[in-house]
């Protein structure tokens, strides 16, 4: 276990980060004899500067706040200009990127776990950490893949087959994993083997059924996966800013560095910025069609008719804003409504996701998740806030936009038996003469 | 913090209670003034029995006293104290199985009622053991969260079965059809309010201790509501797929005992030592002959075998329907060597026993990790039970332990081989359509309904 330990100690280079997590447990009011002890002995840091040579070198002569703040915005352009580029490559790339992002974040809060615990040399735990993450993934991708890969599923007999049985295959798979952890409880390691099992199962609810809503969004058409994740990080930059320049009052004491001037302005610049982008963006097919699988080519399309969201509606403006823009209406897609509901909700209530991962951090006394990016931390560190969004945009979508799917309202009454076919259809016909939908002569077309 | 620690000691029901081993507390309390001279801090002490690397040095957690009734314990005066022991163990077996069949006497309403309850108490049970473990019962607010936890996710699956089996009712009341049609928004409105109030509810010091608990939660009610819900999912499609597994269960835990008791001699997992392996193979011997005798009883009732239905003109659950084929008695050919044992050449059976032997040896073979896991979860606690709730036995978790896996079998097992899709959810989701869809969906089904010669093309509307 010392190992552990010394591999965790502070190294120099880390100098800057050192001064910061002092100067923010100074803020939480503690005494400084508190914090020395605590800088000197928390074996959680994961201090490793990963800045890579160039940018240290290219950087070397300014002030190292100024560095700093430098090395913070060449990864966040980075990872934008990342971020567009899978955008362009299209949809199976994005899923891709999606479960890299989970199966890291996965690692990341495991990782986490094992150093709280000591527990890094516990029997099989490792192996069954992993291995729960590949049956609740498959069990998920086994779920999706079937609603929309239907055609092709059902052409190839073994995937026909993994398909029907899909649910027992995937209980079948966990159950083992639930009785190798049985089995390999260790007399002196019980309750810690207990923990682990349930961090592990704590971190695949948040971190695996968010990803695949994430999916779910993304095959919705995928601009219900970047206004999402655009506005968060716009909310994320723009609450910086705010707080930079006007910031004064502390909002939350979990997280010192937050203002409520920043939390305001990052609110009002959010809606605006996801309004401006939902217009930009509902002018383009590839983002508003839902995404399908062409059997014919064997490939992800984006082509459709948009639907009602995507077009242009006139709008008229109430009194209040026509004397001031002098516009009786205007044109706008009413998606953009739907945008300030979601910009909404990334700027008011997503931080508390991120006011959770601080927590967390505190609790565990870790200053970041990992150091996989320079300046920024892990990716659970990007990526904090927009769990809670992935899930809200899936359940505002099943609430709100879409209905069940027809085509597999279809599929599902095919399998049922001949009798209680019958009886849904009799109870659509009554159904439907009663709105005076069903007349006679659309009976007998 | 020293009020915390203090209240430490179980808040149960009974009424002399051990407080907890001071030695670990009063070192840090000690090092609570003196922040320089330990090499760990005050708050990693605090914790450095839970996080411990080895289970030796945490303290036991005392359970409250005895509960067994007065009465009892006057009628058994008389005996040594290991038949006294054996004695109540059995009067209260016989009680518990007595309630089973008076609800099941009672109705589907009545054991959806229990199943309620008994998840309710599980849950309350699992959370007590995490406030003594960790010490927090005086954590601000995290009692309220819990509980309000327990009734979002309820709220939201009942929502999502009660809404399908319910359709007709729903469908006259204008609040409810709004509910219905909102509900994952509203649940999940509901479980944020509950998580940013954890967020806002997070204290300085007890950073740590609130995780865990919040934790400690998400995973109780992982595993006691979603299974508690899977049970009455399978309650409705039939009252035999409730029936069947339970008794299955409660049979391979009693044989197995008593197997175990007559003939026992090598042990089986070094987790629970009185649990030998001829216990193990007798109790699955004898749960499949159990479980094939029971669904051979049941499935002639149509009572036990139909789905259960709200009618909405009784307002009430029926179970009124044409038994599918799984309950109509079949003949079998038997196999060769069974021929010349019985002396006969085929044997009617109801297709549901050869499911029920699926059944029960699920039970027999994977149901008891359930248990293992429990007991390593008892051991890993330094608990003796769950709780006192029933004497001789312990808490509800300890009767209900096994039942977890074997619910979620029952379950995937239904999905997977025996039913499609549920018809009032196809129902209700066509009902929920645009006008044109539907219009589009029924020109669609009636053209398919005629090709197979279900619907006669002349019917009118």
């Amino acid at each position: 276990m010392t190992e552990l330990r010394q591999r965790a100690a502070r190294e120099p280079d880390a100098a800057p980060e050192d001064k910061e997590l002092e100067s923010e447990v100074k803020i939480d009011g503690e005494t400084a004899s508190d914090s020395e002890s605590r800088a000197e002995t928390a074996p959680l840091s994961t201090s490793v500067d990963d800045t890579p040579e160039v940018l240290n070198r290219a950087l070397s002569n300014l002030s190292s706040r100024w560095k700093n703040w430098w090395v913070r915005g060449i990864l966040t352009l980075a990872m934008i200009a990342f971020f567009f580029i899978i955008i362009y490559l299209g949809p199976m790339v994005l899923m891709i990127i999606v479960m890299c992002v989970q199966i890291k974040c996965f690692h990341e809060i495991i990782t986490i776990g094992y150093n709280v615990y000591h527990s890094y040399d516990l029997p099989w735990f490792r192996t069954l950490s992993w291995y729960f993450l590949l049956c609740v993934n498959y069990f998920f991708y086994g779920e999706t893949v079937t609603d929309y890969f239907f055609t092709l599923v059902q052409r190839e007999e073994p995937l026909r087959i993994l398909s029907k049985y899909h649910r027992f295959i995937s209980f079948t798979l966990y159950l083992i994993g639930f009785c190798m952890f049985v089995l390999s409880l260790v007399k002196k390691h019980y309750r810690l083997q207990f923990y682990m099992f349930g961090w592990t199962h704590v971190t695949l609810l948040i971190v695996v059924t968010q990803s695949h809503l994430v999916i779910h969004n993304l095959f919705e058409g995928m601009i219900w996966f970047i206004v999402p994740i655009s506005c968060v990080i716009c909310n994320d930059i723009m609450a910086y800013m705010f707080g930079f320049f006007f910031g004064r009052t502390p909002l939350i004491k979990l997280s010192p560095k937050k203002t409520w001037e920043g939390f305001i302005g990052g609110f009002f610049a959010t809606v605006v910025f996801g309004l401006l982008l939902s217009y930009v963006m509902s002018g383009y097919r590839c983002f508003v069609c839902p995404v399908e699988y062409n059997n014919d080519t064997n490939s992800f399309t984006v082509d459709c008719e948009p639907s009602d969201l995507f077009r242009l509606q006139e709008y008229s403006i109430p009194e209040v804003i026509q004397s001031v823009i002098g516009l009786t209406t205007v044109w706008m897609y009413p998606f953009q409504i739907h945008s300030i509901a979601l910009s909404t909700f990334a700027s008011l209530i997503g931080p508390f996701g991120g006011f959770f991962a601080s927590g967390f951090k505190r609790a565990f006394k870790i200053k970041d998740f990992a150091n996989t990016i320079p300046g920024h931390g892990g990716i659970m560190d990007r990526f904090d806030c927009q769990y809670l969004m992935a899930t809200f945009v899936n359940v505002y979508i099943a609430s709100f936009i879409r209905g069940p799917n027809p085509s597999k309202l279809i599929q599902q009454f095919l399998t049922l038996r001949p009798d209680q076919q019958l009886h849904i259809f009799n109870t659509l016909r009554s159904h439907l003469a009663d709105k005076g939908v069903l007349t006679a002569a659309v009976e007998d077309e | 913090m020293l009020e915390l620690r203090h209240r430490g000691g179980c808040p149960g029901p009974g009424g002399a209670v051990a407080p907890p081993p001071r030695e670990g507390e009063a070192a840090g309390g000690d090092h609570e003034t003196e922040s320089t001279s330990d090499k760990e801090t005050d708050i990693d002490d605090r914790y450095g029995d839970l996080d411990s690397r080895t289970d030796s040095d945490i303290p036991e957690i005392p359970l409250s006293s005895d509960r067994t009734p007065e009465i009892l314990k006057k009628a058994l005066s008389g005996l040594s104290s290991r038949w006294k022991n054996w004695w109540i163990r059995g009067i209260l077996t016989l009680t518990m199985i007595s309630l089973f069949f008076l609800i099941i006497y009672m109705g589907s309403f009545m054991l959806m009622l229990l199943v309620l309850g008994i998840q309710v108490k599980c849950f309350h049970e699992i959370i007590t053991i995490g406030y003594r473990v960790y010490r927090s019962y005086d954590l601000p607010w995290f009692r309220t969260l819990s509980w309000y936890f327990l009734l979002c996710v309820n709220y939201f699956f009942y929502g999502e079965t009660v809404a399908d089996y319910f359709a007709t009712f729903v469908q006259r009341e204008e609040q409810l059809q709004f509910l219905i049609r909102y509900h994952r928004f509203i649940s999940f409105a509901l479980y944020l309010a509950g998580f940013c109030m954890f967020v806002l509810s997070l204290v300085k010091k007890h950073y740590r201790l609130q995780f865990y608990m919040f934790a400690w939660t998400h995973v109780t009610l992982l595993i006691t509501v979603t299974q508690s819900h899977l049970v009455i999912q399978n309650l409705f499609e039939g009252m035999i797929w409730f029936l069947v597994p339970i008794s299955s269960v409660i049979c391979n835990d009693i044989t197995a005992y008593l197997f175990g008791f007559f003939f026992g001699r090598t042990p089986l997992i070094k987790l629970s030592p009185k649990k030998t392996w001829e216990g193990f193979i007798g109790g699955f011997f004898s749960t499949v002959v159990f479980g094939f005798i029971a669904a051979y009883m049941l499935s002639k009732y149509q009572y036990f075998v139909c789905p259960v239905e709200y009618r909405s003109d009784v307002n009430s659950f029926v179970t009124e329907c044409e038994p599918s084929e799984l309950f109509q008695l079949q003949s079998y050919s038997l196999p060769p060597f069974l021929k010349a044992v019985l002396r006969r050449e085929t044997v009617s059976l109801y297709p549901f026993q050869i499911h029920s032997i699926a059944l029960s040896t699920f039970a027999s073979l994977i149901g008891p990790f359930g248990g293992f896991f429990a007991s390593g979860f008892k051991r890993a606690f330094k608990i003796k039970d769950f709780a006192n709730t029933i004497p001789g036995h312990g808490g509800i978790m300890d009767r209900f332990d096994c039942q977890y896996l074997m619910a979620t079998f029952v379950h995937v097992y239904i999905t997977s081989f025996i039913r499609g899709p549920n018809p009032s959810k196809v129902l209700q989701q066509l009902l929920v359509l645009q006008p044109e869809q539907q219009l589009n969906i029924y020109k669609t089904l009636k053209t398919h309904l005629i090709e197979k010669g279900i619907l006669q093309p002349t019917l009118k509307v």
